[in-house]
């Protein structure tokens, strides 16, 4: 489809706090069906920049485009309901409530079946059943039944997989899901993302720090520097130009 | 979670919601049954008048809690909504002729007044922080409060309204001549069961809201709302269904209690102390389980009825000691009650309903 527009667009997308620019005119379309890797030191502005997209925050200036329709206006439900789902960095869940529960209500979301207020939720086993299969896709099955706050950190970051797994989004954006896991439950949730990849129609923004992720999975990568987008290109190219290996000395260097 | 949830009859009435746990589910049973033979089991005008009492409060407190408990949203305009269905049904007594279109009349204006001004508050407090909402409940109730008591022509000022119910639920009524198992089926006798059936059924509609696929959005409000905006619930539009249901069960707890008594009141149906009536009874049975609320509503009333003049009695027998008759002092029972308030809540954060499950678990 030639001439077809992203699915998702930036443009001069700008968010000042006080004085300090955390994300600074970044511009970047990116197409359906690929997979995009965003890196850059801690504080780039690369939540922040996901947060604008998804919104969480206002922009200061500049737009979000969707499918060629601006939605900078628009309240993070909206955008949510329009095909953007979103992962976050910091774990956040229903904590009292239990794992399944926490998926069931994101498939409800996604069925938009909120409102029924006269039916009984244990009665449709439909939406249950799917909140289950996201579940296993990130092996937490069998930890169904305990309440989200009980799971240790890297079971909570798999839940948090899960959520955006049943949100079925258009586009899936991952925030670090990786980050603080044990080295066996990464493939997991590497695989999974590789997964939603191969199905060709989602398009995915990934957060990572990890380089050898990131030549793995990612067509594209693109940098972010002090809120300014530096670097956009092929992984390889990106990973290996002077500005990345830069950005990351001090990561390198940390224990 | 068992298969076919929701299939028998049991699981239907309760949407599914067990109490959970055999202590649990055996004070309820006999919260039921009691409340369901009071007449009989406790025969007399005062008891009778104490079990009406309970079946409102049930309602009322459990209406209260689909804010607090589940929705984690502090609102100190309850008693309003509450004021508002006694109003609606004593102003249309007083006014009107008497008759059931009068009551239907005013109970529907009551719940209709009721949910408007529960979506206004909820609209109004658009994106404001819990606090503040909590802020506006307070001034708007205060301001509902003065406004009973100033619009005298209408509600009766500071002495309230005293007016007739249908003829039906008058004392002098008779349903038959003769006494059944040594109760006269009297007028007061229909007004209870009137009652009794009303909260019931009123109770199980607020177990299937909660129960259902709205009131799990109310759960993970209160969980984390931020998360839930995120999933794309519009939380604002869930928060004022929530407080609009909410105000007009309350109404209709109010209309219940105008017919009663015969008589409206700020004091009986405005008042801050009926607001820390229901706070108390939600916190004491526990939040998050309409369970709690009708064991809070039967500890608190009975305590209000009976607490005082076992107090008495106490304080009497305590007559040679220093201090003690008078800390036992029946003017001393909402102290005590605060005592086991204080109490309750550093050891049983969870209440009688959060503390009996877990002791089942
Ligand atoms: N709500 C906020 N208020 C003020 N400053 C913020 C806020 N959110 C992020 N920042 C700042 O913006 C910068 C970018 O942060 P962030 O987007 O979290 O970086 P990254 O995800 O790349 O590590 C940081 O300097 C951070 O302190
Ligand atoms: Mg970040």
């Amino acid at each position: 489809m030639a001439g077809a527009a992203p699915i998702l667009e930036t443009r001069d997308l700008t968010i000042r706090f006080g004085g300090h620019v955390a994300v600074d005119g970044v511009s970047c379309a990116f197409e359906r069906g690929t997979l995009t890797a965003i890196v850059g030191p801690n504080g780039a502005g690369k939540t922040t920049y996901f947060n604008l997209i998804s919104g969480q925050l206002r922009a200061s200036a500049g737009a979000v485009l969707l499918k060629g329709a601006p939605i900078t206006r628009l309240a993070a439900p909206a955008r949510a309901r329009l095909g953007l789902g979103r992962a976050f960095q910091l774990t956040n869940l229903f904590p009292n409530l239990n794992v399944l529960e926490n998926v069931r209500l994101a498939v409800q979301a996604r069925a938009g079946t909120g409102l029924d207020f006269l039916s009984m939720a244990a009665r449709r086993r439909d939406l249950a059943a799917r909140a289950e299969a996201c579940l296993a896709r990130v092996r937490l099955a069998e930890r169904a039944h305990a309440s989200a706050a009980a799971l240790s950190h890297g079971d909570q970051r798999k839940l948090e997989v899960a959520i955006l797994l049943a949100l079925e989004p258009d586009i899936f954006m991952f925030d670090e899901p990786t980050a603080g896991m044990s080295v066996d439950e990464v493939p997991v949730i590497l695989d999974l993302i590789e997964a939603i990849k191969r199905e060709g129609d989602k398009t995915v923004l990934l957060v990572e720090h990890k380089m050898d992720v990131v030549r793995r999975l990612a067509d594209r990568v693109i940098v972010l520097h002090n809120g300014a987008l530096v670097a956009d290109g092929e992984p390889a190219a990106v990973v290996a130009s002077p500005i990345v290996q830069e950005a990351y000395l001090g990561i390198r260097t940390a224990p | 979670m068992r298969r076919g949830a929701g299939r028998r009859p049991l699981d239907w009435l309760l949407s599914g919601d067990r109490p959970g746990g055999r202590v649990l589910s055996l004070l309820l049973l006999a919260v039921l049954l009691g409340l369901a033979f009071a007449p009989f089991l406790f025969p007399g005008t005062r008891p009778l008048g104490v079990a009406a009492r309970i079946c409102i409060f049930i309602v009322l407190a459990a209406s209260y809690d689909i804010m607090l408990g589940y929705t984690g949203i502090a609102s100190f305009a309850h008693t309003m909504f509450f004021g508002m269905g006694a109003y609606g049904v004593a102003i249309a007594l007083a006014k009107l002729p008497v008759g059931w279109d009068a009551v239907l009349l005013g109970a529907a204006a009551g719940v209709a007044l009721a949910a408007l001004v529960a979506i206004l508050i909820g609209l109004l407090s658009l994106r404001v922080r819990a606090i503040f909402f909590s802020m506006i409940t307070l001034a708007v109730a205060s301001f509902a409060l003065i406004l009973a008591t100033e619009l005298r022509d209408l509600t009766g000022g500071e002495d309230g309204l005293t007016f007739s119910v249908p003829r039906l639920l008058t004392p002098g009524f008779r349903l038959a001549a003769e006494p059944v198992l040594g109760v006269r089926l009297d007028g007061r006798l229909v007004t209870y069961y009137l009652i009794f059936v009303l909260s019931l059924a009123l109770f199980l509609a607020m177990l299937r809201i909660v129960n259902s696929p709205f009131g799990r959005v109310l759960q993970a409000i209160r969980e984390n709302e931020f998360r839930a905006e995120a999933l794309g619930y519009r939380t604002l539009v869930y928060r004022t269904l929530a407080g609009a249901l909410s105000a007009a069960l309350a109404a209709l707890a109010g209309a219940m209690m105008a017919l009663l008594l015969r008589y409206n009141g700020p004091a009986v149906t405005l008042s801050f102390d009926v607001m820390v009536d229901i706070l108390l009874m939600v916190v004491i049975g526990g939040m998050g389980t309409l369970y709690g609320p009708v064991l809070g509503a039967v500890v608190l009333v009975m305590a209000e009825y009976y607490l005082q003049p076992a107090m008495a009695a106490l304080s009497r027998s305590l007559a040679g000691w220093p201090v003690l008759p008078v800390l036992f002092h029946p003017d001393r029972w909402l102290l005590w009650l605060g005592v086991l308030f204080v109490l309750i809540v550093y050891f049983f954060p969870a209440g009688i309903v959060g503390s009996l499950r877990r002791q089942a678990r």
